[in-house]
């Protein structure tokens, strides 16, 4: 079945228990929401976005709605493209949910069952379906943070395209782009990065700008190759618990002495990999996706630069053939306008996400040491006992 | 020579022994030499069996026991039968002449111990424990006739003493007679509890022995007597190791000239004389039998291990030569107190196909007989012309490494085998300096060795559907090899894939740790960036951890799997052998029948001039059918305590190892946790 139904309180906790893995969000309690409930069909993943609030300008206190992935990206896209948040970092567009690996591996183990003696297939069967619990989980968090992120965002917050989304009570019936849009964005991404390269070339009024655009540019690059890198790891990671659920089975079916040691040692290193995957995979992969959107907000602030020169110079061969002067002072004074209120935002969204990352670097990094020293405690204690057992016999 | 005679002579030779010394022992026991040693041996080998004091000792033995005792007694007794003096010696074998004998020997217990102990028995031994069992003719000619040929031929009563110790000795071997002596001895023990102390001491050397000599033919009578019997045996082993090889051929000589002799006791020696290779069998026998003894004698076990006298290593592999010719050489070092050798600490240098060659001749002479030789490394091509290429890199040291151990763990498996220590070929091995070089090992190496044991696992297959299984322990067995065999090939495949995955795993880490690293010089914020490099720390040791990790996964579990494919390999031959020995005596069972019919058709034809010619064939395929019926008891015997033996091992060998395996685990989740626990304050100082 490649349905995973969690309903209630069970699989809110779950999703509580691993929230803000990320993030650290001080929400004021004006605005609450989280996603208590999901429904996974195939690569359809309901969610159901639930609102608690004091504020006026929603109609009751306490709703939920039923959402789906392509919402959220339209929310996304739609803030995006709003002109007045250009000097915003908006948060990261949740990704799209991924279940094809464990699907995959899924069908794999059902084509090598024959091969497998019952208890192996059971253990990863199991395991299986927990990385898929895996999965789901995940996503829902990832689209669960999105959504806090924007609700403790002062200007955020009051978007009226994220009240419509927290309130509208029927389907927001979004369509999917279709694949011209989808090729449209594509190329939008293209002449970005062209852009990019080009703006890259403009020299910089402000120091603090300069800075930050070197030290994300680089930042950037290297927190990419290390999401990638701590993927991989994890991958591994993962393949050795797999090999371990192989062998442990296996040794079963041998009847070699005593492996219950080994079969918990089994538990444990997936444990391990999955606790690694959570904290530092995703800490990495969440500011991966952070750090590009901070990295867009400087490419629309150096875009508003760029803008604010162009009309200089409109303004100078403007006043040079003595014609439509006002109008170009008019416009070189709206771009400057903007690209003073975008580099001021800018420099405070900038600020406070560096704060944030700060910290939640902090707060994953802790927790994960931790949990590597509680698996190993687990693990030796385990191994302890069993090697005293096989000593004993 | 009368069976009932001799043992009444024994019984009253052995009470003077009691009042006086060991020499008046040997006078008793001089006189009577070869009927009296005789008698006893029916003792021993039919009443352990039926008395069986302990409990343990009585499971244990009653099943190999029966058989291993009454195969070699079959050997010995009919071979000579059919040919010369078959009389006696049934009567020997049947005979009550047991009941006698025990009371009388215990007195001489002490006494008898010592005479064991006493150089003459020493002789006797040797070419026991040299046991080659089928090839060597050299071998039986030398120690058996001599040992037995020697004290009879020898008129005077002392020498004549030493011969039916000897007997005895050669009985725990090949024969039930060196079990009359043990015999007294058991019943010694039970009744007289001052005696057993002496035993026990006693005890104390044969354990020792035990294990490193192969003690095959003590294992016999261990198996069929109580445990006080295996210390008896002890003794006998510890004179074993006494006894100088040089002494052998001189022994032999003489033994072979005073054959033709004879009297009364020549009909003994003669048999054992003139069919080496019935008394040949018969040590084989006994060897594989000892194996199962250490299981049910948990304390004598415990003791042997304690007392472990023989330790091989195998160090400094050396690459001798240049390019394609050149080759490994490894120090094979032995530390022994066992006498058998010349000195207690010696080196040699051997090469790889030292070792193949060793394995062939081990196995040419060992595999027919159903033993399970154990199976060298095999040869790698990629492995040894990175080596010889010289390339200094990791994989090539972790080749040689991994070569080292595997040839390691090959010759302690083979000196830990009772039986194959004893053969002159593993002692060559071990402390001759100038070894030929071995030709033709390429054969045996790689392919050639896995095709050979698939070939053999073929044509066993085959046969199993022919062969109507009488015993079907057999059968169960086989099974179980070949299932087991399916999965420890299953779990070699995973631990492989586990290997790999670590490696990986250990890559990875190492590029996490430099990305981190990188990532760490680009944060901004002093305290993550400092973390950040902490991390990328922590996580190089990581690398090196499942690095290590991945070694050991390696070293201790897949190398542990691919030596137990290569003896489940071995093993499947043994059963192969088996099949084989059976097949030999049907297709002269056939032959047989028809010789008869071609009888009854000459007789119908009234044909009398080509009749003779036609009974001598039936008489030739007669004696052919009993041997090789005994052949396929002898075999079988074997095969069962090898496969026992074996299975013991095996269990010892992976509980050893897997705790070593979690030991290694255990260590690094160590590390693990130290390495963590110095980064959290770094994580906790971010701020």
């Amino acid at each position: 079945t490649s349905s995973v139904r969690r309903n209630g309180p069970k699989f809110t906790q779950l999703i509580v228990g691993a929230r803000s893995v990320s993030v650290d969000l001080n929400n004021d309690a004006s605005l609450l929401i989280d996603i208590p409930d999901a429904l996974c069909e195939r690569d359809k993943v309901k969610f159901t976005v639930h609102t608690k609030t004091t504020l006026s300008s929603f109609q009751k206190p306490d709703f939920s709605v039923p959402r789906q992935h392509e919402d959220f990206i339209w929310l996304h896209d739609a803030l995006v493209e709003t002109e007045d948040y250009a000097g915003l970092i908006i948060p990261p567009a949740p990704p799209k949910p991924d279940f094809e690996s464990p699907r995959e591996k899924m069908h794999k183990l059902g084509e090598g069952e024959a091969t497998m003696t019952k208890e192996e297939y059971t253990k990863m069967k199991q395991e299986l379906e927990a990385e898929y619990l895996a999965v789901f989980k995940k996503t829902v968090q990832v689209h669960e943070v999105f959504l806090q992120r924007l609700s403790s965002h002062p200007i955020l917050s009051k978007d009226r395209n994220f009240q419509i989304f927290l309130e509208y009570d029927q389907d927001l019936s979004v369509r999917r782009k279709n694949a011209k849009e989808t090729f449209g964005s594509f190329f939008k991404n293209m002449v970005k990065s062209a852009d990019e390269v080009i703006i890259s070339g403009i020299k910089e009024v402000d120091d603090f700008f300069e800075q930050e655009k070197t030290f994300l540019l680089d930042y950037s690059s290297k927190i990419k190759d290390s999401t990638a890198r701590a993927e991989k790891m994890t991958r591994s990671h993962k393949n050795v618990a797999d090999d371990y659920i192989h062998i442990s089975a296996t040794l079963n079916s041998l009847s070699v002495d005593d492996n219950t040691a080994l079969k918990k040692y089994t538990n444990v290193e997936g444990r391990v990999a999955s606790d690694e995957e959570l904290k530092l995979t995703e800490l990495l992969r969440y500011y991966m996706l952070d750090i590009q959107a901070a990295k867009d907000l400087l490419y629309r602030r150096a875009r508003a630069l760029a803008d604010y020169e162009n009309s200089n110079k409109a303004l100078d061969k403007a006043r040079l053939k003595s014609k439509d002067i006002t109008q170009a002072e008019e416009h070189q004074q709206q771009c400057l306008q903007k690209f003073d209120k975008l580099s001021e935002s800018g420099k405070r969204e900038l600020t406070s996400f560096k704060g944030r990352r700060v910290v939640a670097f902090r707060k994953n990094l802790i927790e994960m040491a931790e949990l590597e020293i509680k698996h190993a405690k687990n693990n030796m204690a385990l191994l302890q006992g069993c090697i005293e057992l096989l000593k004993s016999n | 020579m009368d069976p009932s005679l001799s043992a009444s002579d024994i019984a009253s030779s052995t009470k003077p022994l009691s009042e006086a010394s060991s020499p008046p022992v040997m006078d008793l026991l001089s006189e009577p030499a070869s009927e009296a040693s005789s008698a006893p041996m029916v003792d021993l080998l039919m009443e352990p069996a039926s008395e069986g004091s302990s409990a343990p000792m009585v499971d244990i033995l009653s099943e190999p026991a029966s058989e291993a005792s009454s195969a070699p007694m079959l050997d010995l007794f009919m071979e000579p039968a059919s040919e010369a003096s078959s009389g006696p010696m049934m009567n020997l074998l049947m005979e009550p002449a047991s009941d006698d004998l025990k009371e009388p020997p215990k007195p001489d217990i002490d006494p008898l111990a010592d005479i064991l102990n006493d150089t003459p028995l020493s002789e006797v031994k040797t070419p026991v424990a040299a046991m080659p069992q089928e090839t060597p003719s050299d071998l039986f000619d030398d120690e058996p006739s001599e040992l037995f040929a020697e004290p009879r031929q020898s008129n005077t009563a002392k020498q004549q003493q030493t011969s039916i110790f000897d007997e005895p000795d050669e009985d725990l071997f090949s024969e039930p007679l060196g079990e009359a002596s043990k015999k007294p001895q058991n019943d010694f023990f039970k009744e007289a509890l001052a005696p057993v102390a002496k035993a026990s001491n006693v005890c104390g050397p044969l354990s020792d022995n035990y294990n490193e000599h192969p003690t095959d033919i003590f294992t016999e009578e261990a198996m069929t007597t109580l445990p006080s019997a295996v210390s008896t045996v002890s003794v006998n082993s510890k004179t074993n190791g006494v006894h100088s090889d040089e002494e052998e051929p001189d022994i032999f000589a003489e033994a072979t000239v005073e054959l033709s002799l004879d009297s009364p006791r020549n009909d003994r020696k003669k048999k054992e004389a003139a069919k080496p290779s019935a008394s040949a069998p018969a040590p084989s026998v006994s060897a594989s039998a000892s194996k199962p003894q250490p299981k049910t004698l948990e304390e004598l076990e415990e003791e042997v291990e304690d007392k472990f006298e023989l330790n091989i290593s195998i160090t400094n592999p050396e690459k001798v030569g240049d390019g394609m010719n050149a080759y490994m050489a490894y120090k094979v070092s032995t530390q022994t107190t066992l006498p058998m050798f010349r000195s207690k600490t010696f080196t040699v240098r051997r090469r790889f196909s030292d070792f193949l060659g060793l394995y062939e001749k081990l196995s040419d002479k060992h595999t027919p007989n159903g033993y399970i030789v154990p199976p060298p490394p095999e040869k790698s091509i990629m492995g040894m012309t990175k080596v010889k290429v010289g390339k200094e890199d990791n994989s090539s040291a972790e080749f040689v490494e991994r070569r080292r151990a595997a040839l390691e763990r090959y010759l302690q498996r083979v000196v830990f085998h009772p039986s194959l220590l004893q053969d002159p070929d593993v002692r060559e091995f071990l402390e001759r300096d100038d070894m030929p070089r071995a030709h033709n090992t390429q054969a045996l190496s790689g392919a050639g060795f896995l095709k050979m044991i698939n070939r053999a696992t073929d044509s066993l297959s085959k046969m199993t559907i022919k062969m109507n299984e009488s015993d079907v322990w057999f059968e169960e067995k086989l099974q179980e090899v070949e299932a087991e065999d399916q999965q420890l090939r299953k779990l070699h495949i995973m631990v492989d894939s586990l290997v790999g995955h670590r490696k990986e795993l250990s890559v990875n880490t190492g590029g996490f740790a430099k990305s981190v690293a990188m990532l760490g010089s680009s944060e901004d914020n002093t305290a993550l960036s400092r973390a950040l490099s902490q991390l990328a720390e922590v996580e190089d040791k990581m690398e090196q951890l499942h690095q290590e990790q991945a070694a050991s996964d390696s070293f201790c579990f897949a190398e542990l799997l691919a030596d137990y494919i290569r003896l489940l390999g071995s093993v499947r031959a043994s059963f192969d052998q088996r099949m084989k020995t059976w097949q030999r005596w049907q297709d002269a069972q056939n032959m047989l029948q028809k010789k008869r019919e071609t009888e009854a058709k000459l007789l119908w034809a009234n044909k009398p001039d080509k009749l003779q010619q036609a009974k001598d064939d039936i008489t030739e395929w007669e004696a052919k059918v009993t041997q090789y019926e005994r052949d396929f008891d002898r075999v079988s015997a074997t095969v069962r305590k090898e496969v026992l033996r074996f299975e013991k091992e095996k269990a010892c060998d992976f509980k050893k190892q897997i705790i070593k395996y979690l030991e290694s685990l255990l260590q690094s989740q160590q590390q693990l946790i130290k390495y963590w626990e110095a980064f959290l304050p770094e994580a906790k100082a971010i701020a």
